[in-house]
């Protein structure tokens, strides 16, 4: 966290970020550290830990959930769908896209598309005798190609500036990172961080099969509605706030459960530690590669 | 002592009355009827697609009956929520799905999901449920890295962990489909008599087995399925007879005995199948 701090386009040293930190806790925001670590490096680097964490505790409950340790969040269409609704509020925009509200906008316009891209995935998959997991992945991967192929019709009618901006925005990145950002964000995560690992007991016995859970007494259908629509905030949140960031929700749980077991009461929380610490080095490291204007994450 | 038909008593843990099930359009199940006494080992068998892992899904809730009545308990047997079944009813089914990297002790562990007894208790029951089938050199073992022979044993102390909770096991249930179908003789043999362990504590039990003569050993009663109905309902001696063999099999079998145990061996004559 520290490095993340210190390092970017200007090199502090540790104790300059001290100072900075504690001018910006005294409320003195004029200094060159202040501003740089309090305004720009801080919010940027909480925005990383957060999302991670995020990404990370979705993931592992997506696996869990679909038994498959290759699955990530963006498997039931979140992703995609935001990608979407992203790309028809920049083509659509137009000129309400200016600076902070364009974000703001852009940002909504992302979660909105992948709550629906995933409420549209779990009605295709669920029949009267219940909710397949096998076809919740299908319509996953139908409802992300359908949207890819939509998304590339508007990238078709955008012109240079539009493409430009969804081009930008769908490589994902933390750049556009912000106070009332971060309060989102952390708002939403604390909430997933709190809720999702109620579940870890459900997910275990789920690892068995869907049957042998309900014999062992999980409500299953309960169970499943309720992650895949905490997963759908979660990774709705962070696609709208920071991209598309794929690899942490996939990646994260897969190392964490070589190491720790694929118990979900340990897997859950320690994911979303080593999520949060994943992409707050990822984000430095994409800083340092192409300082001044730092890279982005894809 | 019997209690007449049609009536439950204090030591019933099933009764079945006219039971007919077609989740998916056609009968897989009609008019089946029995009663399930406390400590009773009731063995299912008959031909492929009989209706037997047909009947243990509808007791333990995974399909619907269209008509009939089924008691557990003393209550209707659609009357109980997961969570609380789950108590008093354990179910191992045929095939296991699990193929993430758990210990067998951790996999064990997991059949006491619907119970909050405290981890101690929990630790006690699962150490009696890998001695009884012999996994507990396994226990630390990876799940995934097991052969299939040990990865059954290792779902049969899963659900041994699961009906074992209360100190009497009257009135626990354990359903069994194919327990032992991968297993070596002497684990066969182990299994089984662990089965018979936890059902002269109490519980009662239905399996599924498709060795004939395994089933003669362990069973109280047998119940022989056929297309979906009850071909014949009673003590092996009395059901298993070369006639049913033949009338359900297809096959011509000569019936012998037991030398020690005198329970019924059934002998199938070579050539003699369709």
């Amino acid at each position: 966290m520290a490095l993340g701090l210190a390092t970017g386009a200007v090199s502090l040293s540790l104790p300059e970020v001290g100072h900075g930190l504690a001018d910006t806790l005294r409320g003195q925001v004029a200094t060159q550290q202040a501003l740089i670590v309090g305004q720009i490096r801080l919010p940027r680097v909480l925005l990383a830990a957060v999302m991670g964490a995020t990404l990370a505790i979705s993931g592992a409950a997506m696996q869990g959930l679909f038994r498959n340790p290759l699955a990530d969040p963006s498997l039931i269409g979140v992703t995609a769908g935001a990608s979407l609704g992203a790309a028809l509020v920049i083509v659509t925009g137009g000129s309400l896209l200016q600076g902070y509200v364009g974000l703001t906008l852009v940002s909504a316009g992302a979660f909105t598309g992948g709550v629906i891209a995933v409420l549209l995935v779990y009605r295709l998959a669920t029949s009267p005798s219940g909710t397949s997991v096998a076809t919740m992945l299908l319509a996953g991967i139908a409802i992300t190609a359908l949207s890819g192929a939509l998304g590339s019709l508007l990238e078709f009618f955008a012109d240079n500036d539009m493409l430009r901006r969804i081009s930008l925005w769908k490589m994902g990145g933390l750049d556009g990172a912000n106070y009332p950002r971060l309060i989102l964000a952390t708002v939403v995560s604390s909430a997933l961080l709190a809720v999702l690992p109620r579940y870890a007991r459900a997910l275990n016995a789920l690892l068995l099969g869907e049957s042998e859970a309900r014999h062992l007494g999980i409500s299953v259908s309960h169970v499943k509605l309720a992650l895949i629509s905490w997963v759908a905030v979660g990774v709705g949140t962070s696609v709208a706030l920071v991209g598309t960031i794929a690899f942490v929700g996939l990646v994260v749980p897969h190392m964490v459960r070589m190491l720790a077991g694929p118990d979900h009461r340990y897997l859950m929380p320690a994911s979303a530690l080593a999520g949060a610490l994943l992409l707050v080095v990822a984000d430095t490291l994409a800083r340092i590669v192409v300082a001044p204007t730092g890279c982005r994450l894809v | 002592m019997q209690p007449a038909p049609g009536q439950f008593s204090q030591l019933t843990t099933l009764q079945l009355q006219r039971i007919c099930a077609a989740p998916w359009g056609s009968a897989l199940l009609e008019n089946i009827t029995f009663t399930l006494e406390h400590g009773s080992i009731l063995a299912l068998a008959g031909p492929n697609g009989a209706g037997k892992s047909s009947l243990l899904q509808f007791i333990s809730g995974d399909i619907p009956a269209t008509t009939g009545q089924a008691i557990f308990r003393n209550r209707s047997l659609s009357d109980w929520s997961s969570q609380e079944r789950a108590r008093h009813m354990a179910f191992l089914p045929q095939m296991s799905l699990l193929n993430f990297p758990y210990t067998v002790e951790e996999v064990v562990m997991l059949g006491r999901t619907p119970h909050s007894s405290g981890h101690q208790v929990d630790l006690a029951i699962v150490e009696e449920a890998l001695r009884l089938t012999d996994t507990s050199a396994l226990r630390h073992r990876l799940y995934t890295r097991l052969s299939v022979g040990e990865k059954q044993r290792t779902q049969v102390a899963r659900v041994f962990a699961q009906i074992c909770g209360e100190q009497s096991l009257h009135g626990q249930l354990l359903l069994l489909d194919e327990p032992t179908s991968a297993l070596d003789l002497a684990h066969q043999q182990q299994v089984l008599e662990a089965v018979r362990h936890l059902a002269n504590r109490g519980c009662s039990v239905v399996l599924v087995i498709h060795d004939v003569n395994l089933a003669a050993s362990i069973a109280d009663r047998i119940l022989v399925l056929d297309g979906g109905r009850a071909a014949a309902l009673g003590r092996p001696q009395e059901v298993f007879t070369a006639v049913l063999f033949k009338a359900v099999f297809g096959v011509d079998v000569t019936i012998s005995h037991h030398p020690l145990e005198g329970y019924p061996m059934i002998i199938p004559r070579r050539g003699a199948a369709p």
